[in-house]
């Protein structure tokens, strides 16, 4: 058989010193269909035990669901996809071939291409990828039920999100760690390549925006919250410092000091909120505490790395993996009891006070990170495949890693669904309609007219009490409300009920900690990918060491998020209900882009069989964002469409009115004039960009199929000169192979010269 | 003393896992792969490297995700 890209044939080129740097296809293969009984029977029980949960979750019409039959329905799914279907993928559309060298072996530099081991980088890549999204969507979509928003993300990580991961990563891989962008570029031509870039552009813009009004949501009015956050930044310029002058390279150490000081800044929190000054000093209203964040973010972006974004990656890498781990012990130790309906009628009506829409396509775009995240590709494009070490790991690395972010997504949706739902509605509908007090709230939640719940103001009092808050109505944007349910699910393991004040600002800490850090970085990208397209024009601004181009760049990038980030805090209508369908569609749209690429490569390659496994999440994610966006433009509802919105308000302004709906005064109507008439032409410009990509994408992949296939983008074949196995647990034949690498001297397995 | 070592090496792991994610390894990388390619020429010290490591950040910093 000939090779694709016209590369010699391996086997002449391997070293005959070396062992070989691939398990043989042959023996790999047998043991892959060796079926022993235990293997059956261990398979036969996943099988079972998954079939069992998802009927339980699925039949259940007890009064409570234990939340233990979500985590196993999840694992299982999860098991039998890796094993089976990312196998498929492998096998049929991936072809890796282990005797060829990753980007880390042959442009190794031993600093940004650096052979890593397997189980480090799936870590490495995990903490990359996951962050606030996951939490944050989850939380939301519990308004439509337990079901859909299960069901979503189990099924939609299997066949959508971790396939778009797995194949950015392996492509990159093959092209050397090239971006989205530049491999969009290289296979969909001038247009395509543009829209993709602009796109991703101003999808990154509404994503930090969006993340940065969610904290600013879980922190306005709260003394606590602001003060422990705010204490981040101390914090991480400490250790800044301290890594660059005191002790250079001891990042766990210095990342163990600052989570220390971190509890301690909590603990503060609680102290300084007690008292008459802390309360006075601390308690900020949104519109100032965005204005804050804008500052922040500007100043951030423009400070060297070592000194605040760097300690911050450690920190918030630190707390990830830490945090995690906990709250998936707590829920299994824990169990709570799950309340509420599968399907609630928000669903369907799509009148749900947390977010409008109907469950299609409004649930699809809710949740994004979880089950589809676009955002991905450009970390599965970015670092991970510099430091991959052998091919085949790819699979282990990129379906598996987004794995464990779908399961951060159940988690996060079995807390907020542990919540009781009076207080879960309470404190996720907007202030127009609870009116910000506990009266308020209860008469609201109770006048929705569900069944089983009926809220009193002293239970809304009371929990605010317990978590050490003023206040918890509508307290929008997910993470209060998630902050909650985590709170009660941690009480439940550590402290008791005395801790829950506690734990709910440990978990606004470290989402806050997260978002920042992505608020950061993302200004960061969005500024270099500014420049490098004005640099087309204005070749000035490609030398991004020149100190007024990167401030220009960067005021730029935050004046764009920062005008939507005070769009949201001064929404009438509450921010987050109209606009986090917005950061849905865009993650998405990126999604259906880096999907439109892989499919383009994958036809180059001359896979056209196959090629559904791309087309099936690429069409979903197309319909679903196209539609969403369709309604968001089209719809007469006001609640969903910006341009219905828009023309209502307008109209009840030119009838000389002072107050409409949920606008109370002329000011606050103009400015929802203001918000959806720019909020209908963002959604515009986004769905026209992703069309423009999906039908370049297409053409190309027409275009291969008349042409045959060619495969002329990926990198030239170099021979490996080193062995590793491909998943978490080797393989006979891997643990055999592996050993008579082990007699190799380390020397023989560099290549000379680079 | 099964059970120590048992724990003792798992312990080990741990560590290595944690030190290898949070990048406390990099160092080490870079030295094995400096003196394995460019024999004779004198490496960065761990102070210059770590420098290096967080400017060349500076330049590509690399997207975290949502």
């Amino acid at each position: 058989m000939s090779d694709r890209s016209g590369t010699p044939r391996a086997e002449l080129t391997e070293d005959p010193d070396l062992p070989p740097t691939a398990v043989p296809d042959d023996v790999r293969e047998a043991e892959e269909r060796r079926w022993p009984p235990t293997k059956i029977a261990v398979w036969a029980a996943i099988a079972l035990l998954g079939g069992v949960a998802w009927s339980v979750l699925a039949l259940s019409r007890g009064e409570t669901i234990n939340a233990i039959w979500f985590v196993f329905a999840a694992v299982c799914t999860y098991l039998i996809a890796y094993r089976f279907y990312s196998k498929l993928i492998e096998r049929k559309l991936v072809k890796p071939d282990d005797r060829r060298a990753t980007p880390a072996e042959y442009k190794a530099d031993g600093k940004d291409f650096a052979v890593t081991d397997r189980r480090v980088l799936y870590g490495h890549h995990f903490a990359a990828i996951a962050g606030a999204g996951p939490l944050v969507g989850p939380v939301l979509a519990a308004q439509m039920g337990y079901l859909p928003g299960t069901i979503w993300i189990v099924v939609g990580v299997v066949l959508a999100g971790a396939v778009q991961d797995y194949l950015v990563l392996f492509f990159s891989m093959r092209r050397g760690g090239r971006s989205l962008g530049q491999m969009a570029r290289d296979e969909l031509g001038v247009v395509g390549g543009w829209a993709a870039v602009i796109a991703t552009l101003t999808i990154m813009v509404i994503i930090v925006a969006i993340l940065a009004l969610v904290v600013v949501n879980a922190l306005a009015e709260s003394p606590w919250g602001v003060f422990s956050v705010a204490m981040t930044i101390p914090i991480a310029l400490f250790m800044g410092v301290y890594l660059r002058f005191l002790r250079p390279g001891k990042v766990t150490e210095v990342s163990v000091i600052g989570f220390v000081l971190l509890i301690l800044a909590i603990i503060g929190g609680g102290v300084v909120a007690e008292t008459e000054w802390g309360v006075a000093l601390f308690t900020i209203d949104r519109v100032p505490l965005a204005i804050g964040v804008i500052v922040y973010g500007f100043i951030a972006a423009v400070l060297p790395v070592w000194l605040l974004l760097a300690p911050r990656d450690y920190l918030s890498t630190f707390m990830k993996i830490g945090t995690i781990v906990m709250l998936a012990v707590a829920i299994v130790i824990v169990r709570p009891e799950i309340a509420g309906p599968a399907v609630t009628q928000f669903a369907v009506e799509g009148t749900g006070p947390v977010v409008a829409g109907t469950l299609f396509p409004f649930l699809f775009v809710t949740i994004a990170c979880g089950a589809l995240s676009g955002f991905h590709a450009l970390i599965s494009s970015g670092t991970t495949p510099k430091l991959v070490e052998k091919e085949r790991q790819t699979r282990f690395i990129g379906y598996g890693g987004m794995l464990m972010e779908s399961f951060v997504a159940i988690m996060a949706l079995v807390a907020a669904l542990s919540i009781d739902r009076g207080i879960y509605y309470a404190m996720n509908a907007s202030a127009a309609v609870t009116g910000g007090t506990i009266e308020g709230a209860a008469a609201f939640v109770n006048g929705l007219g569900l069944t089983g719940v009926n809220l009193t103001p002293e239970q809304l009092a009371q929990t605010a009490e317990n978590v050490g808050e003023e206040s918890i109505v509508s307290r929008t944007g997910g993470a209060p409300a998630l902050a909650v349910g985590l709170a009660q699910i941690m009480q439940g393991l550590v402290g008791g009920p005395g801790m829950m004040s506690f734990w709910y600002h440990f978990a606004i800490m470290f989402e806050a900690l997260f978002i920042l850090t992505a608020v950061d970085a993302g200004t960061r990208v969005a500024r270099f990918m500014l420049q490098d397209s004005v640099s087309n024009f204005v070749p000035r601004f490609r030398d991004t060491s020149w100190r007024t181009g990167s401030y220009i760049a960067t005021a730029i990038m935050v004046g764009a998020w920062g005008a939507v980030l005070v769009m949201g805090v001064t929404d009438p209508l509450g921010g987050i209900n109209t606009l986090f369908p917005l950061f849905g569609i865009a993650n998405q749209l990126l999604a259906a882009i880096a999907l439109a690429v892989c499919l383009a490569i994958a036809a180059k390659r001359g896979l056209f069989s196959w090629l559904w496994i791309i087309a099936l999440p690429l069409a979903f994610a197309a319909v679903i964002t196209i539609y969403a966006s369709f309604l968001k433009i089209f719809s007469p509802v006001p609640a969903v469409g910006y341009f219905a919105q828009h023309a209502a308000f307008r109209d009840a302004l030119a009838a000389g009115e002072t107050s409409f709906g949920t606008a109370a005064s002329v000011e606050a109507m103009q400015a929802v004039v203001r918000n959806t008439m720019i909020q209908g032409i963002l959604s515009i410009l986004f769905v026209s960009l992703a069309i423009i990509v999906i039908v370049t994408a297409v053409i190309s992949v027409i275009r291969s199929y008349r042409r045959g296939s060619d495969e002329s983008s990926e990198d030239a074949f170099v021979p490996s000169r080193r062995y590793a196995p491909a998943g978490l647990v080797p393989t006979k034949a891997e643990r055999e192979l592996e050993q008579q690498w082990a007699d190799v001297p380390d020397d023989s397995r560099v290549r000379s010269g680079h | 003393m099964t059970v120590l070592e048992g724990l003792a090496r798992g312990a080990r792991g741990v560590a290595w896992f944690v030190k290898g994610v949070m990048g406390e390894d990099a160092y080490d990388k870079y030295l094995a792969h400096h003196t394995a390619t460019h024999p004779g020429v004198p490496p960065m010290t761990a102070k210059q490297f770590w420098r290096d490591r967080t400017d060349r950040q500076d330049a590509n910093p690399g997207a975290r995700c949502c």
